[in-house]
């Protein structure tokens, strides 16, 4: 695979194209995190982000993205297997309906969740017949991330499923290995970086959102207290530095989980090329 | 190579001018003194939308029968607290109405108004005041009559968070101020009292607007602490399902208003700035607040809404707590009052 | 193309050997069952709770509050926005695209990990960090200022925050396809002689076609609903800066909960246009 010639060309247009771009969008603006925080000395740094309400914060925000993201990563496993491998009537609907979320603005989301779960709406009246509280709890800000999540893992299973080979399932299956064997022996260990890439994804993503989970959190300090919520309250208290310091802890938290995701990546898209 | 390279840097310049040419043509300079028409921003805080939409309509009326030039205002309205933020980093508001002086004072330390504001127009520059009342469910089942009432065990308190939201702190303050009578500023009880009254807190909202929310479509809690405006409101749109309960003492709330120096300068808007203000303290103007439920503060045109409003109220300012400063570093800073009743 | 043909027909090949027993077929019922209850807990019920609450008070106030004129600067406002934020990422894509799969070079990962940096980040941060580079604090605020350039709390910062929010959408979708389609194609006519452009046109893009057209419509979706960005950019001037869901958040404020739905309705609409395009697209497209 190693090239000593670039025979394709337009390295130097797009490299310089990209990177532009990259810097002025993205790289130019984060790097005035990292000066702003810079402002502050380390110690500084780490008593803000120690406080133990950012604490706590970071543990509720966690916990809940890993929680609606494992949610979503079975879910969009069923969902991938369902628009891939059967037919049924209304299927290109509901393959069509997977990216509404993203299109819904977060707050209209948070809004008609919180309506829908509080325990005078629909969901909530049901919930309720169990004792349970969804609106306001934590369990709330599961089913918010649990919406605003839905499309990235179902979306990056799919393609990986439509290109495995059914050799291997038909082979297994000849040899007498039971469809669920088959299942997770054969086609799940394929599927397993597709299923790591949307999951990382979703939880990234989950872990920054504000928009949808300030109106159904309830927002309790300790309790359900999200982190981009405190940023929000520390630039309400005119206090960049803070503010910043924590911003650049969850901006490193994004980059690593990320730069996991590529990894993984690396090696799906060997299967997507259909070689191993 | 060499003419590859050239290629190459001509292209990733011509996307970089291209993209800050984009950026340019967007933008619109915003001074418009030279046609005889006036535009100026009036950044505001969430519960004055009804009473600026009525007012602006009043003094575009005032200000073209007396001059020669039109003028446009634009509203922008958010939490206080966000908005004087948006304003010290850049917004171009050419004046300011804020929920409170602690908010305007942000701005003042960004640099943008001039020192001495407050004695600017009448009053501390506060033309209506409020106060903090409690929104009870019709019939008060839970008979909520007093602060006291509300660390019972069984009453759920709507009540925004004093940390993202400038009018909670009224709400935060008006307590304290109830519970330093009741206990003869025993802190360590007024400190336990407003303990158990955050723990009663169903919805900690991050605004005034997402708690009446919460509180009226969403039914949570048995009693909303609100803006006294904020809570006729609602009694205006439902008048079958709410009820107001005055406490027996509660804090004079007093928005502020200025002008921002710098941004007036710039656009020349000084002039038509000064009258928007001024013009707020003026019997129509003083009306408009009163119909929108804000408390007029000229004397005489608050009496006439004595029907309306419970005059005789116990009310303590700002000055009770020794200032904005020395409020805010007690009980909202990090790690100050505030944080530490939610601790462990 | 031949390849994949052969690919779908054994596949069908599969499901008719499972669908052979009754196990098999209970799963299937069971499955989709699953999927569709969930997505119908989870996506069907918000949505359908926004188009009830927006015909709560009959037509004509729905069709008053969707008429507004403040709607209806936002609307335009939301549209300009999505199309500059989809033709620079359109643009961005492409070259990126190309740039990361058709050579090799150091720092491939990372470039691509920056590249996919703005979906993780909260759009509070990355509503923070034009702020901090263009607004008063920043040190090219005076230069900015003299020449009468609004960037934060103006239109070029909504546009900046979406085309941010937005950034990795297009070239997501297309590196996989590339990556997998590799280089020989491209190596074959570059040996021929046929210029960058050529190869682009007549071996890449018949590639990539379908993967750049659901970049777009996601670029498109996403642009349009974006809110916690460009939420902390706007500054809320109402008729200026106000897009779609900054408007829908204004009318909550209001306590206009009913047009505050109805122009959630708007975006609603908006996103399913774009998506049953993209269906017919498709449809036509692969029919030939």
């Amino acid at each position: 695979m190693k090239k000593k010639v670039r025979i394709i060309p337009g390295f130097g247009l797009s490299m310089g194209v990209t990177l532009a771009l990259l810097s002025l969008i993205v790289l130019i603006p984060l790097a005035s995190l990292v000066v702003f925080t810079a402002k502050m000395s380390p110690s500084e740094i780490w008593e803000v982000i120690t406080r133990k309400r950012v604490l706590a914060s970071f543990e509720v925000s966690v916990l809940t993205a890993f929680i609606a993201s494992a949610v979503n990563a079975v879910m969009g496993v069923i969902l991938a297997w369902v628009l891939v491998r059967y037919d049924f009537p209304f299927k290109r609907l509901l393959d069509g309906m997977i990216e509404l979320p993203f299109a819904l603005p977060t707050a209209v989301a948070g809004i008609s969740l919180t309506s829908l779960y509080a325990d005078t709406g629909l969901m909530g009246r049901l919930f309720s017949k169990f004792g349970i509280k969804v609106a306001y709890t934590r369990l709330g800000i599961i089913v918010a991330l649990i919406f605003i999540g839905i499309p990235f893992v179902v979306r990056s299973v799919q393609p990986v499923l439509e290109k495995l080979d059914p050799l291997y399932e038909e082979a297994a299956g000849m040899l007498g290995a039971s469809r669920t064997r088959i299942f997770w022996k054969v086609i799940l260990p394929e599927l397993r970086p597709a299923i790591f890439t949307g999951f990382g994804l979703a939880f990234g993503r989950c872990l920054g959102e504000y928009g949808s989970v300030v109106f159904i959190a309830g927002n309790h300090p300790y309790e359900t207290e999200i982190t981009p919520l405190i940023i929000m309250s520390e630039l309400q208290e005119y206090d960049y530095s803070s503010a910043t310091a924590i911003a650049l802890v969850m901006l490193a938290a994004a980059f690593l989980i990320l730069f996991l995701v590529n990894l993984i990546q690396i090696h799906n898209s060997r299967i997507l090329k259909g070689g191993h | 190579m060499k003419h590859r390279f050239s290629r190459f840097a001509a292209l990733s310049l011509a996307v970089v001018l291209g993209a800050s040419a984009l950026t340019g043509c967007a933008a619109q300079p915003s001074d418009a003194a030279t046609s005889g028409s006036y535009s100026i921003i009036n950044v505001s805080y969430d519960p004055t939308r009804e009473l600026y939409a009525a007012y602006n309509e009043a003094f575009k009326a005032h200000w073209e029968s007396e001059h020669d030039s039109t003028v446009e205002i634009t509203q922008s309205h958010g939490g206080s607290g966000k908005q004087a933020l948006e304003v010290a980093n850049g917004n171009p508001a050419d004046v300011v109405t804020l929920a409170l002086e602690y908010d305007v004072k942000a701005v003042e330390d960004a640099g943008l108004i001039e020192p001495g504001w407050v004695d600017e127009f009448p009053l501390d520059s506060s033309p209506y005041t409020s106060t903090i009342v409690f929104l009870v469910r019709k019939g008060n089942p839970k008979n909520i009559l007093d602060w006291g009432d509300l660390v019972r065990e069984d009453v759920g308190i709507i009540t925004p968070n004093p940390k993202t939201s400038g009018g909670a702190r009224w709400n935060y303050l008006a307590a304290w101020a109830w519970a330093q009578g009741e206990y003869n500023n025993d802190e360590a009880k007024v400190t336990e009292y407003i303990k158990q009254l955050y723990k009663n807190v169903l919805v900690l909202d991050s605004g005034a607007r997402g708690a009446t929310t919460s509180f009226v479509e969403n039914g949570q809690g048995d009693v909303l602490l609100a803006w006294e405006n904020e809570a006729f409101l609602s009694l205006q749109e439902y008048p079958d399902d709410y009820e107001i309960v005055t406490p027996s003492i509660s804090i004079l709330a007093q928005p502020s208003v200025a002008i921002v120096d710098s941004v007036v300068d710039q656009n020349g808007t000084r002039e038509v700035a000064t009258e928007y203000l001024n013009y707020l303290y003026s019997d129509e103007a003083q009306r408009i607040a009163g119909d929108n439920f804000y408390r007029p503060s000229n004397e005489t045109i608050l009496a006439e809404y004595a029907d309306t409003f419970d005059l005789n109220i116990n009310l303590v300012t700002i000055n009770d707590f020794g200032g904005w400063d020395e409020a805010f570093a007690k009980h909202f800073a990090d790690g100050a009052l505030f944080d530490q009743i939610y601790e462990e | 193309m031949a390849k994949k043909d052969a690919q779908v027909s054994s596949r069908e090949g599969t499901i008719s050997i499972h669908e052979e027993t009754r196990g098999a077929r209970a799963v299937k019922y069971l499955l989709i069952g699953v999927s569709v209850l969930f997505l119908f807990v989870m996506l069907v019920l918000p949505l359908v709770t926004v188009i009830i609450e927006s015909f709560k008070k009959g037509f004509g106030q729905y069709l008053n509050a969707v008429t507004d004129a403040d709607t209806i600067s936002a609307t335009l406002l939301t549209l300009e926005a999505t199309v500059i934020a989809v033709a620079i990422n359109t643009v961005f894509g492409l070259f990126a695209a190309w740039a990361v799969t058709k050579f090799h070079f150091k720092g491939k990962k990372v470039l691509v990990t920056l590249i996919d940096l703005p979906v993780t980040v909260s759009p509070i941060i990355a509503g923070l960090i034009y702020v901090l580079t263009f607004g008063r604090q920043s040190a090219v605020y005076p230069f900015l200022s003299a020449h009468h350039l609004e960037v934060v709390y103006a239109v070029p910062g909504i546009i900046l925050a979406t085309v941010f929010v937005t950034f990795p959408f297009i070239s997501r979708e297309i590196l996989p396809v590339l990556e997998a389609q590799g280089t020989d194609e491209e190596e074959a006519a570059a040996m021929m002689g046929a210029s960058g452009l050529t190869i682009f046109r007549r071996i890449t893009l018949p590639h990539i076609k379908w993967a750049l057209l659901y970049g777009i419509v996601l670029c498109a979706a996403r642009a349009m609903g974006e809110f916690g960005a460009v939420s902390v950019l706007s500054g809320h001037l109402r008729g200026k800066t106000v897009t779609l869901p900054l408007q829908v958040e204004i009318l909550f404020g209001d306590n206009k909960f009913m047009q505050a739905f109805a122009v959630s309705s708007i975006l609603v609409v908006l996103a399913v246009v774009i998506l049953i395009i993209r269906s017919i697209v498709e449809y036509v497209g692969k029919e030939k």
